[in-house]
């Protein structure tokens, strides 16, 4: 059925909690008003009642921490950190905690918690609204960090991440949840670790990660217009890292784009560059092209959001730069 | 308290200049013409106005992601407000903050704030530096009834008083946090707040008066060697979270009723406090304020953009030239 990723995402929150009653929700304004400013959790306390859909005060600490020490003890939440930014606000509930307790503890604990979050720039949202941080999230052990570029992702990542047993941040991209496509009906489950390939192609690999996964697409659309053939991965989740994936792609193609929103600075982008310069070097023709944000805060102003975030025609051309090496 | 003339004109000038530069903006934001999220903060004037009156460029406030109101009061200039919100090259912030995080380092305003509970330790910091340097200086934190509930804002307040800091807790009890109502009974923020060990009163946010005689008692106190005050300002928001944002959360008979009680402006006039504030002097303070509006907003509409290369400045390093830009 063809559905927005926000619908996608509220409709698996309905299967899941219909599913295992220790689904709870939580967060600001999720279960009142209209369901987050986006309508992501709307109709689920006319469902499942106000004690599995909690409205919690803003208090990112408690809603986080609270989330973790519940799923310690035999819930499933499902909290909303409603933008990414907002870690600033609580991230050692998150760092010294939550991502600490199944290994510290000796393997007896295990902390089935999902964090759900809003993340990206392209929406006029400025400085501490727009931020990418998965890759910060993703150099910490113990969280594993997943980002949907699409509707049908978003339901078999997000249930598989409530279903699973660790914490998860799952990382929903703003300006794709107007974004539509085929959604399977009824159970349907993504392991993690696995990467999409979007497109096949043979001349070079455009690894996307989040909603530069369907710019990536775009590029590749262009560029078959030019006769290059051009394959796109989606690893979708970005800890685990579907490595082996990425390495098949770079043994076929030789050359390598990754396309990251984040700032470049140990970025997910400089993660896979390394990890194929390591492992993937007798494959490569070209140098691996990063394409991500510059090294900047997001700025408020449209005119330099829009060439704060990497283009289509940014993708294009480090892909024929890698092309003519 | 008895009060000059020059006085009163001034915080009728400030608490209209609030108003219309808000009605204002948000007609050119219904139209499309400025860019972003904007907050209202109809119904509060009194609050930013009596807050700041006393106030002088070397005392400080830290503001809220509804900031035009303190903005105003702490005595930024409109037009580089105007040129801000409408995120040009100009702007106080170079377009680069936009209304959500406007600041103006010149009159000691430093910063709206999109993270809700991110002013008060920044603002604690400033009441440092006021009684390190003993510049006689006095930090304001603004703090809405959601914000209230912020792990941050507690830990201020005791830094506050641990410190004896010149700071006042400026709490805007508006009733609701975006779309939730506050469940907290009026009175609640300010006795949690004594309990860390301060003064602290409730005033009506709605009567100029009243929320200025409590400030230049903390003002002073803060002045004096006294510590840190809090104050709650009780004043019902008048428009919904956001501009945009029809809040069919809220009951029409209580909003209507709470739109008329709340208004500051005719309270103002009808205090016989003001009696020497004559209608020709108000008519002339109006008409200036509705040439200065039409002037300003013509000027930012028509205002250059930052141009691209804005993107990298105000960075220490910009990695300017690297492949991935
Ligand atoms: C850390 C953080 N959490 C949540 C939000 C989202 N948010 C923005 S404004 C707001 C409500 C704030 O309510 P209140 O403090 O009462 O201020 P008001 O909007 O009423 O002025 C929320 C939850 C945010 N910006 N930052
Ligand atoms: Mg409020």
């Amino acid at each position: 059925m063809k559905m927005s990723m926000r619908e996608a995402i509220n409709l698996t929150l309905h299967e899941e909690m219909a599913r295992d009653n220790r689904v709870v929700i939580m967060g600001e304004d999720v279960a009142s008003g209209q369901g987050g400013v986006y309508g992501v959790t709307a109709g689920l306390t006319e469902k499942f009642g106000v004690a599995r859909v909690i409205d919690t005060p803003i208090t990112e600490s408690a809603i986080v921490g609270a989330a973790g020490g519940a799923a310690l003890t035999g819930l499933r939440p499902v909290a909303e950190l409603m933008f990414i930014d907002f870690l600033g606000v609580c991230l050692d509930q998150l760092l010294n905690q939550i991502a600490k307790f199944r290994y510290m503890f000796g393997g007896q604990a295990r902390t089935p918690l999902v964090i759900r979050t809003m993340i990206g720039a392209g929406e006029g949202t400025g400085p501490q609204h727009s931020q990418i941080l998965y890759s910060m999230l993703a150099a910490i052990p113990g969280i594993k960090v997943v980002t949907p570029s699409n509707a049908a992702d978003a339901k078999g990542l997000l249930a598989e991440a409530i279903r699973q047993d660790d914490p998860v941040v799952f990382c929903e991209h703003k300006a794709l949840y107007l974004s539509e496509c085929d959604v399977p009906e009824g159970d349907y489950v993504i392991p993690f670790g696995k990467a999409r390939t979007v497109v096949e192609g043979t001349d070079i690999t455009l690894c996307g990660l989040s909603r530069m996964a369907v710019l990536a697409e775009q590029a590749a659309a262009e560029l078959a217009a030019e006769g290059i053939s051009a394959e796109v991965i989606d690893p979708r989740t970005l800890s685990p890292l579907d490595e082996e994936s990425i390495l098949a792609s770079v043994s076929k193609t030789g050359r390598l784009v990754v396309v990251d929103e984040s700032n470049p600075l140990c970025s997910m982008a400089s993660e896979i560059s390394g990890m194929v310069a390591e492992f993937g070097f007798d494959y490569l023709d070209a140098p691996v092209q990063r394409v991500t944000a510059p090294h900047t805060p997001v700025p408020a102003t449209p005119c330099l959001e829009k060439d704060y975030v990497p283009s289509v025609a940014d993708i294009v051309r480090a892909a024929k730069k890698a092309l003519a090496y | 308290m008895d009060y000059s003339l020059n006085e009163l004109t001034r915080a009728y000038r400030l608490m209209k200049t609030i108003r219309e530069f808000e009605e204002r903006i948000r007609s050119e934001y219904q139209q499309g013409k400025l860019p972003g999220f904007i907050h209202m903060y109809r119904n509060q004037e009194a609050i930013a106005v009596g807050a700041c009156l006393d106030m002088t460029n070397d005392d400080y406030i830290a503001s809220t992601h509804r900031g035009h109101g303190h903005c105003i009061a702490k005595g930024c200039e409109l037009e580089g407000m105007m040129l801000e919100l409408a995120c040009k090259q100009d702007g106080l912030c170079n377009g680069k903050g936009g209304s959500m995080h406007i600041a103006d380092m010149t009159k000691g305003m430093l910063g709206a704030n999109a993270i809700v509970g991110g002013g008060p330790p920044i603002a604690a910091g400033a009441a440092l530096t006021a009684k390190t340097l003993q510049t006689g200086g006095v930090s304001m934190a603004f703090i809405g009834d959601g914000a209230s509930d912020q792990g941050t804002v507690a830990e201020a307040l005791n830094l506050a008083v641990v410190l004896q800091l010149p700071m006042i807790f400026m709490y805007e009890n508006n009733f609701y946090a975006e779309f939730t109502r506050n469940p907290k009974p009026e009175g609640r923020i300010a006795e949690r707040a004594g309990a860390f060990g301060m003064p602290s009163v409730v005033v009506d946010g709605s009567d100029f008066f009243a929320v200025h005689a409590a400030c230049r008692e903390a003002i002073e106190r803060g002045r004096n060697g006294g510590g840190p005050t809090a104050i709650e300002a009780v004043s019902a928001r008048y428009y919904g979270h956001f501009e945009g944002d029809p809040q069919a959360y809220r009951d029409e008979a209580e909003l209507r009723a709470q739109r008329e009680a709340g208004d500051p402006l005719p309270h103002f006039l009808a205090d016989p406090r003001t009696a020497s504030l004559d209608v020709k002097t108000v008519a002339e303070v109006d008409a200036a304020i509705f040439a200065e509006l039409d002037r300003t907003v013509e000027l930012a509409l028509a205002a250059a953009d930052p141009t691209p290369e804005k993107l990298y400045t105000d960075v220490y390093v910009n990695y300017e030239g690297r492949a991935m830009q």
